[in-house]
């Protein structure tokens, strides 16, 4: 069964880098990146809608065999499902508006796009791959071009948070690959696939471990999963990397990093953690899920508070990235069985990642653009710039709003439906991490109001711009900003597109 | 039919928010006169489908939009519905809010960003509109956040001055305050069961004594949280007069007509809930000592928007109140009242600010003979708000009294002491008021301010503007003209007393109102006591007095008073303001909390990566001593190893 299609979507930004090597216009590179990357989003796009969703299950399949010995066989596995078939949408429209807001770079173009493609071909198999070890190499294959992208075009101390976040990452997929290795040795894993699909008589990692005995307990090989994509989420107290990382990486990986790469780790709880270990002999995901609860929530009160203390725009994101991807986690805790609350939470978290991308992307772009004019992300030496760029001040309202929840935008929608689906198990949790959402209020709206508004009253000597000479964006600048917004609202206002996706997934997950 | 009137309500706001700000704004430029046209003419519209509506109301409808967030069988989806307290509602919020946009005309003409201004005004509206016709309780909240970001922008309006941005930043994050107590209880409503969301299906279960006390308590509790923040009741009381830097027709609409009535509407839509519960004295308890403190800080305040402030918050206090006395109607209609003759005011002062240039009484002065519509306008709306016989605000107020004075027992006595007072003071207050801007001589208006204020090297604030001694345009008369006619005669709705006024049947408002609640055969008393209406309008009379009296003859305000440090303390509004944003979030949260988990997160979870990888290097540093290139270190290392391992297998056998 192999009908190319979802392997072409995978594969076409890394055939795209391919086809770079031949050109040295920079001009005619950015065209082409750009122009590969708006065909890459149109192939998910379609993806997205021609999954046939009163059929259900994993469709698209790619599939050959790659390693058969008699122990262990892995395949070439790939395949979407209701889960998966958003996320590749959303991996396509933030790479496309990562590609878009690049059409400035001066600095190594060709090698820039380059590593910028073979980012995006990986985040689209890891969304895709259904083998755990193709799984595998998809997740670790996007450090390199992450630390490329950070370390040479990046700001600041790129070098020092370029290998930090490798250092952290790698850390997590030792742990992976432990684990992997680990459900490689028990006798009753006879194949690496991911979940069993009936189509090609495949039967996966759930259905063969269920009820048995392995040979490293089930909590082990849990713990070391969810150790990997801990750090990826990242959660309280793994989470110094994002920090770093964000604050130095260049506007459009900054937009990578948030928009998809922390969802790679959503999904890999999802789709493993939450997958694999339900009917576990010895050990379930139910055991531990109050304790998902707990570091969730811790994440988003710490998070936030410490938000609360940033004065570098970017660096603030970063730390409200925290807080928001402790919904994720708090949301995906509240699995106890498939009850309507659970679900909602399930669907809540969900909705969280998709959510949390489009926005934070909105948030990353939008500084972008104001560091291309001020050359500084120091709320204190900015000011009344709504005065001067009032699109950009616009769209970085919106996505200050969105992100601080606000009914009309999409992040209300994922963290009222976590609420509602988490209270039944978790009341104090629900009601400690529903006060994120006035932190969240507070410090997005002391930045809106330190930056955007009030008076410019800077000494010229101290500045690094001429408040006298910032200009608005044009209509590149502007174009990117647009296209995140329309899911940012379309979902605020109709939900349930996506919900009837995520639910039909998460349906299947849930055994 | 109503079905259709209910969604082009909703719609005609929404729409006209969108051609406003993405079309009039990018084509014909922000200051486009076609902007203020569209919301005046849209807006009239929804007033008039509002009209009809609540003459053509026979039973409670609803009308089903589409699906929100439904899983399962769980309904949550777009739903309104339209009884007699929303169409009360609609009326209110439509009608208000067509006077101040015509209104608006004259006011922000010239103003660089005219279209954002109806844009968001419009925004506001549609809102606020679709907030009284929810039918589902999460639908109602997300516009109930709506009217608040729509309040944030429209006070933050000139965002270039830092007050109002702060003024903005403060009221949004205080209400916010109080909606966690909202969205709590819809989680734990939700968590009972999830249709219970829906108002009806609530009803329908309060009805069937599905829901204990206890729970009601809970659940009341978060609401009125949610209440006490939006309506600007204490504790959460002082973002209101802060967000008076806004334009002053956004003050006359949304902060005293409409939004910060939203908590009223909440409880009286959610009032059977209330009644079940055990907080209904909390409700009273808070409304009263709300109205009593605002009453108080209004008596010393010099800027005239903020009085207008204080005297609304102290009037929602007084709606509280009566909710709290289980008086719905009397609250209902006191909402209804006070938005008019209060937007009045409001408008006033806005003109007032347009010719004197100043919002500070101590500047103003003899303005009566140069803009005699204003005057006599605010005049009226003054005597109505200190509820004087036979104006609209005099039948309101009359109510709540007379309920606090038939509950009886120590609540009811302290309750219309407390209004009996507020009562004097209000009228004290409004008509000291009137004194320092309409009588007297004119003192300087805003050049003199500023001179004064440059003298004493203070700051100026962005306010003030030059004088120019004249009635405002048409635009803004007309708006005032017709809101104090409704000061005068809207209470005639109530008509206790007739049988028959005109085409008025006796307790229209009442019995039409309490239709809201038919399922549960409320039933209010609608008496009318003629001895506590005389002793009220003695109390008013005699504060009016006082107020126009001390004021009229002195020029220098508040000096050599023997209240002299209770005025201090009024004036700082009793260190509230210090309590919150001093000590609470700068001292010990923000400097104490925050810096100090910043400074763990700094020093121990990433100093732990940091020494790690340093602790890493340094063993990597020592081991490679080992690697030195020396055969007999090798061969060392390589016997060392062998005999060990021959060691581990004899022992492990």
């Amino acid at each position: 069964m192999f009908n190319y299609f979802l392997t072409i979507t995978v594969f076409f930004p890394a055939i795209t880098a391919l086809f770079l090597l031949i050109f040295n216009d920079k001009k005619r590179i950015v065209q082409i990146s750009i122009s590969s990357s708006i065909i890459t989003f149109i192939l998910t796009l379609f993806l997205f809608i021609s999954y046939d969703r009163d059929l259900g299950g994993m469709q698209f399949i790619d599939y050959f065999q790659w390693i058969n010995s008699i122990n262990i066989k892995s395949s070439y596995l790939l395949g979407i499902d209701g889960f998966s078939a958003p996320l590749v949408l959303l991996t396509g429209l933030l790479s496309m508006v990562a590609f878009m807001s690049s059409w400035r770079m001066k600095l190594r173009v060709k090698e820039y796009f380059i590593w910028l493609l073979l980012l995006e071909t990986s985040v689209l198999g890891v969304f895709t791959s259904l083998d755990l070890l193709l799984f595998f190499i998809f997740f670790e294959f996007e450090l390199i071009p992450m630390y490329m992208l950070i370390g040479i075009w990046g700001s600041g101390r790129k070098e020092y948070s370029a290998i930090k976040f490798v250092i952290f990452t790698l850390a997590g997929g030792a742990f992976m690959l432990i684990a992997i290795l680990s459900l490689f040795a028990s006798d009753s894993v006879s194949t690496l696939a991911m979940v069993s699909i009936s189509e090609i008589n495949l039967i996966g990692i759930p259905d063969l471990i269920a009820g048995k005995e392995l040979i490293i307990p089930a909590s082990i090989i849990f713990l070391f999963f969810f150790i990997a994509f801990a750090v990826k989420l990242p959660l309280w107290p793994l989470h110094n990397w994002l920090p770093d990382a964000h604050t130095d990486a260049p506007t459009a990986v900054s937009i990578m990093l948030a928009g998809v790469l922390l969802k790679m780790a959503g999904y890999g709880l999802f789709r493993i953690n939450l997958g694999f270990f339900q009917e576990t002999q010895g050990f379930t995901i139910f055991d531990v899920s109050g304790l998902l609860a707990l570091l969730g929530t811790i994440s988003i009160i710490y998070g936030a508070i410490i938000t609360l203390r940033q004065t570098d725009l970017k660096r603030l994101i970063a730390f409200s990235s925290i807080s928001h991807m402790g919904y994720v986690l708090l949301g995906f805790a509240a699995i106890t069985s498939s009850t309507t609350y659970s679900l909602y939470s399930l669907n809540g978290s969900a909705m969280q990642m998709f959510t949390h991308g489009t926005i934070t992307g909105l948030s990353f772009l939008t500084v972008g653009l104001i560091y291309d004019r001020t050359h500084t992300r120091d709320i204190n030496k900015l000011g009344s710039l709504a005065k001067k760029m009032p699109i950009i001040a616009l769209f970085f309202v919106i996505s200050g709003l969105a992100s601080l929840g606000l009914p009309g935008f999409s992040g209300f929608v994922s963290e009222i439906m976590i609420f509602l689906g988490t209270y039944k198990i978790y009341p104090v949790y629900t009601i400690i991490s529903a006060f994120g959402v006035v932190l969240a209020a507070g410090y997005i709206l002391w930045m809106v109001q330190r930056s955007m508004f009030g008076t410019n009253n800077l000494d010229k000597d101290d500045s690094t711009y001429d408040y006298k000479d910032l200009k608005d964006g044009n209509f590149y600048d502007i174009l990117p900003a647009v296209i995140i917004t329309i899911p940012i609202i379309i979902i605020g206002i109709m939900p349930s597109i996506f919900i009837t996706f995520f639910n039909m997934g998460i349906k299947e997950i849930l055994r | 039919m109503i079905e259709l009137i209910t969604l082009l309500i909703l719609f005609i706001p929404f729409s006209v928010f969108l051609i406003n700000s993405l079309l009039l704004r990018t084509i014909l430029g922000s200051e486009n006169d076609l902007s203020g046209r569209l919301n005046v003419i849209s807006i009239g519209v929804c007033f008039f489908l509002s009209l009809i509506v609540i003459f053509n109301l026979n039973n409670a409808s609803s009308t089903i939009v589409f699906d929100w967030i439904n899983i399962g069988d769980v309904d949550l989806s777009f739903s309104f519905m339209i009884d007699p307290l929303t169409s009360v509602m609609l009326v209110v919020v439509s009608g208000i809010s067509f006077l101040v946009q015509i209104y608006s005309i004259g006011y922000m003409h010239g103003d660089k960003s005219f279209s954002r201004y109806f844009s968001f005004m419009a925004l506001f509206t549609g809102s606020m509109l679709g907030l009284v016709m929810s039918r589902n309780i999460l639908q109602l909240f997300i516009f109930w956040e709506l009217v608040g970001v729509s309040s944030y922008l429209l006070i933050g309006f000139w965002h270039e001055r830092k007050a109002a941005a702060a003024a903005a930043k403060k009221a949004f994050i205080m209400t916010r305050l109080g909606d966690f107590g909202f969205l709590f209880s819809i989680i734990y409503l939700f968590n009972i069961n999830p249709d219970l969301l829906n108002i009806h299906l609530l009803y329908d279960a309060i009805v069937n004594n599905e829901i204990s006390t206890q729970v009601a308590t809970v659940l009341s509790l978060g609401f009125l949280i949610g209440a006490i923040g939006k309506s600007a009741q204490f504790p959460l009381h002082s973002w209101l007069p802060d967000a008076m830097e806004g334009p002053t027709s956004v003050s006359a609409l949304i902060h005293s007509a409409t939004m910060v009535t939203a908590g009223v509407f909440l409880i009286a839509r959610l009032f059977p809930l209330f009644q079940i519960s055990d907080i209904m004295i909390l409700v009273a308890i808070i409304g009263a000592s709300t109205s009593f403190i605002a009453a108080t800080m209004a008596l010393t305040t010099t800027d005239i928007k903020r009085v207008l402030a204080y005297s609304t918050i102290s009037q929602l206090g007084y709606m509280f109140m009566a909710l709290g006395l289980e008086a719905y109607t009397a609250a209902v209609f006191h909402l209804f009242t006070h938005a008019f003759f209060k937007a009045g005011l409001f408008l006033s002062a806005g003109s007032v600010h347009h010719a004197s240039g100043t919002f500070n009484m101590k500047y103003m002065g003899g303005l009566k003979s140069k803009m005699k519509y204003t005057y006599y306008s605010m005049l009226i709306c003054s005597f109505s708000l200190s509820g004087l016989f036979p104006l609209s605000g005099f039948w309101s107020k009359d109510e709540i009294i007379l309920s606090a004075y038939n509950q009886g027992g120590s609540l009811g006595l302290i309750c219309m002491i407390i209004g009996l007072l507020v009562a004097f003071m209000t009228s004290f207050y409004m008509f000291r008021a009137i004194s320092l801007t309409f009588h007297g001589d004119f003192r300087g208006g805003g050049d003199k301010e500023r001179e004064d204020l440059i003298k004493q090297k203070l700051p100026v604030p962005e306010t003030l503007e030059h004088v120019h001694l004249e009635e405002s345009p048409k635009y803004m008369i007309y708006p005032i003209l017709l809101l104090s006619f409704f000061a005068i005669f809207i209470g005639y709705f109530a008509n206790p007393v007739f049988s028959d006024l005109l085409f008025i049947d006796k307790h229209l408002f009442g019995l039409f109102l309490e239709k809201s609640l038919e399922v549960f055969h409320f039933h209010g008393s609608h008496d009318f006591n003629f001895s506590i209406a005389l002793v009220s309008t003695f109390i008013s009379i005699v504060g009016i007095l006082f107020g126009l009296s001390i004021y009229n003859k002195k020029t220098e305000l508040d000096k050599g008073n023997f209240f002299n440090s209770i005025n201090n303390f009024l004036d700082k509004k009793y260190f509230i303001d210090y309590l919150y944003e001093k000590f609470i979030v700068q001292n010990i949260f923000y400097e104490l909390i925050c810096a100090g988990l910043e400074w763990i997160d700094k020093n121990i979870f990433d100093g732990i990566n940091i020494n790690l990888s340093k602790l890493i290097g340094r063993i990597s540093l020592r081991s490679l001593k080992f690697q030195d290139g020396q055969i007999h270190t090798y061969s060392i290392a390589m016997v060392t190893a062998g005999v060990i391992s021959i060691f581990i297998l004899i022992i492990l056998g």
